[in-house]
């Protein structure tokens, strides 16, 4: 209960601020196009700094989606940071630590799963509607329709999606879905906002929290660098980072600022722009057909002979 | 000129060890196909969470489409462009189309996590309009069914004079009768489907600008598939040709192939303009090292598949020699191939990928049973059905 109300004085302080700075900068017209109106798109806010790796984001991620979830105490262990870990069918969410560049000694934790694109690659390649952007925010996934082609994980520019290759039968697409449908479930919040015992995992409304971002940026200018991660990566994604680090020295893509189906789609409807080019070609190719055909005595000499294919 | 006689079934005898040889690799990829259904896609292959598309897609998908354009580069040439004298090519180039297509699809599905699926495209309720993918899938459905449909006279010629099937007779007179007279749509219909999924197989890589190697990856991509795949067309043709008069011992026909050879470099040409063009447009050559694997298989794909027989084609004695046509349409067809390979699989470069691609045994076994399976079949096929033409009758025209 203690952690319901903590949730939300943490939301309604985000809420808060981003009122009071309202002024700040206007990020208004970059929702002009989402699926949902910026009021409704809801969003995470990473603040690196602020992460101390003890996991338990993890641990909540897995038990709040079902997996059979190792007891909380062994996400105490600390080797799991030896390596670069990615998200993997069974977990979600992963965090990384990286030591200090500058070699101070306090190390960076990072936390990786699905940044839920504004304009989502995998839904784009997704032949199917398999996966679907939620005018909520999140990313979700129908295994009902599902192929199994794995054309949204060449898509993903974050390599996030991940594939349940044993499962001979029945095998998933499997992300963060964050917590799509299970919010209540949680307390209103995702589970690994709700398990984050620190001020670095904090949800909100998309617009509040870029708000939040850019005015502890002001307000700690010798904390963070002057980059929220995933305002504008890939087009801008749902969840946004806040870092004191170059964001590629912790493991970040260096993702373009363009949505990757912003080519791909412009291509796809040219070519089919109001069924005017294919139409074009089939009575272009109907027409040389007609002005080429041979002389009708000569085609029916060369069908007496056998030659002439139906 | 010398006019061909009527196809007919050629009655080969099918028990020759080229035939076993092919039933035995048919026979062992059914078995890595039969492992990969019951024990799922980890037990077979070497794909992991970096690399979602392995050898079965570069192969058996990327490149089984585009060896495959004989079809529709043969269709058009014959029927949109009427140059009848090549129609003696037209029944093997559209059996191999048919089969290649056929088993396009037949590999995907053991590719697919979720095979069973593989038709939820044709439901407009889950049509994605956005989707490359979803493009390739319907034009590749759609063009599969013109081609059994262009198909179906052959078999009902063989079916239509046989006295042991009376009653099927006339289903076939009027199965040819209404096939024909439609046969004009249907292929127009199959140039135009080609062009379409020819090209957008190639949009499907632009998706991932971060993951394709500079050099492969380029918005022209599209272009570069479909001017390929119209290049690769003929020389797939002369290809299948010069090996079927070899396997079965007939007479090479040279007299349709060499003329036929003369497209060859000018299509061949188009593609490397465009292929060079855009190496110097967006200066990718700067990521050129030759000394890199990269690099070497870029080089190859451009000298050995594009720039070398392009000059071969160019001299006549080369298209009037079995071997040095057969020599250098196969360089044409592994250089698409290779080029295909390149962008599915070479140039994927993931980012977190902690171990490089390397498709395992099982992952090949498969791929060559799928071929091997694919030319039983054709073999079986022409042995029973009309598809290949009798040696040239000299002098009748």
């Amino acid at each position: 209960m203690a952690l319901n109300r903590r949730e939300f004085m943490r939301v309604a302080g985000v809420a808060g601020a981003g009122v009071a700075f309202a002024n700040n900068q206007s990020h208004a017209n970059e929702f002009a196009q989402l699926p949902g109106s910026a009021d409704q798109m809801m969003g995470v806010l990473v603040d690196i700094p602020n992460c101390i790796g003890c996991r338990k984001c993890e641990y909540a991620c897995q038990e709040s989606a079902g997996f059979d979830v190792a007891p909380l105490e062994t996400f105490e262990d600390k080797s799991v940071f030896a390596q670069d870990r990615r998200p993997t069918p069974s977990s979600y969410t992963v965090v990384n630590r990286y030591g200090h560049p500058t070699g101070d000694s306090k190390p960076a934790h990072v936390k990786v799963n699905c940044l839920h694109c504004l304009e989502p690659a995998c839904v784009s390649a997704c032949l199917v509607r398999a996966l679907t952007k939620e005018p909520s925010g999140p990313v979700v996934y129908d295994a009902a329709k599902c192929m199994g082609c794995r054309y949204c994980m060449v898509a993903c520019p974050f390599q996030i999606p991940a594939y349940e290759y044993d499962n001979a039968t029945t095998p998933q697409v499997r992300k963060c879905t964050m917590c799509f449908g299970q919010l209540t479930k949680n307390g209103g919040v995702p589970a690994c906002v709700k398990a984050c015992p620190q001020d670095c995992v904090i949800y909100g409304k998309r617009n509040d929290l870029l708000r939040l971002a850019h005015d502890r940026i002001s307000a700690h200018p010798d904390v963070y660098i002057d980059h929220v991660y995933g305002e504008h990566e890939a087009g801008g994604t749902s969840w946004l980072y806040l870092s004191s680090i170059p964001y590629e020295e912790l493991g970040f893509v260096k993702a373009g600022l363009t949505a990757p189906p912003a080519l791909t789609e412009l291509i796809q409807h040219g070519i089919f722009k109001y069924w005017i080019p294919p139409l074009a070609l089939y009575g272009l190719l109907g027409i040389i057909m007609k002005l080429s055909r041979p002389d009708p005595s000569e085609q029916a000499a060369q069908a007496e002979s056998g030659t002439v294919e139906c | 000129m010398l006019v061909h006689g009527p196809a007919k079934p050629t009655g080969h005898t099918l028990a020759t060890p080229g035939v076993l040889a092919l039933l035995a690799l048919t026979v062992m990829g059914m078995g890595v196909a039969g492992y990969r259904l019951v024990f799922g896609l980890q037990a077979v292959t070497n794909l992991d969470q970096q690399h979602p598309w392995g050898l079965w897609i570069a192969i058996d998908v990327g490149t089984g489409v585009a060896l495959a354009a004989g079809g529709f580069t043969t269709a058009a040439l014959v029927h949109v462009f009427h140059r009848q004298r090549y129609s003696a090519l037209m029944r093997p180039a559209l059996l191999t189309a048919m089969l290649g297509y056929t088993f396009v699809g037949i590999g995907l599905m053991f590719d697919l996590g979720r095979y069973y699926n593989i038709w939820h495209p044709i439901l407009p309720s889950m049509w994605q309009g956005n989707s490359v993918l979803f493009e390739v899938g319907l034009c590749v459905m759609c063009y599969l069914t013109v081609l059994y449909i262009e198909f179906l006279p052959i078999v009902c010629e063989r079916f239509a004079g046989d006295d042991r099937y009376p009653r099927l007779g006339p289903v076939c007179a009027w199965v040819q009768r209404v096939v024909r007279k439609t046969m004009f749509l249907l292929i127009l219909a199959g140039v135009v489907l080609s062009c379409l999924h020819q090209s957008s197989l190639g949009t499907l890589m632009v998706i991932a600008p971060s993951k394709v190697h500079p050099l492969w990856y380029t918005p022209i991509l599209p272009l570069l598939f479909l001017l390929s795949a119209i290049a690769v067309g003929f020389p797939m043709v002369i290809f299948e040709s010069i090996y079927a008069s070899w396997s079965m011992k007939s007479k090479y026909e040279m007299h349709l192939l060499a003329p036929l050879a003369r497209f060859i470099p000018v299509f061949l040409g188009v593609y490397l303009a465009f292929k060079i063009g855009d190496m110097v447009v967006r200066e990718s050559y700067t990521h050129f090292a030759a000394t890199s694997v990269t690099g070497a298989l870029f080089a190859s794909e451009i000298i050995l598949g594009l720039v070398v027989p392009l000059a071969l084609l160019l001299s006549a004695r080369v298209r009037s020699s079995p071997r040095w046509l057969l020599i250098a349409s196969l360089m044409v067809v592994l250089g698409v191939a290779l080029n295909r390979v390149n962008i599915f699989l070479v140039s994927y470069q993931p980012p977190y990928a902690v171990k490089s691609y390397v498709p395992s045994v099982g992952e090949f076994v498969l791929t060559v049973g799928l071929i091997a399976c694919l030319m039983l079949v054709y073999r079986v096929i022409v042995t029973y059905l009309p598809v290949l033409s009798s040696a040239p009758k000299a002098g009748t025209a």
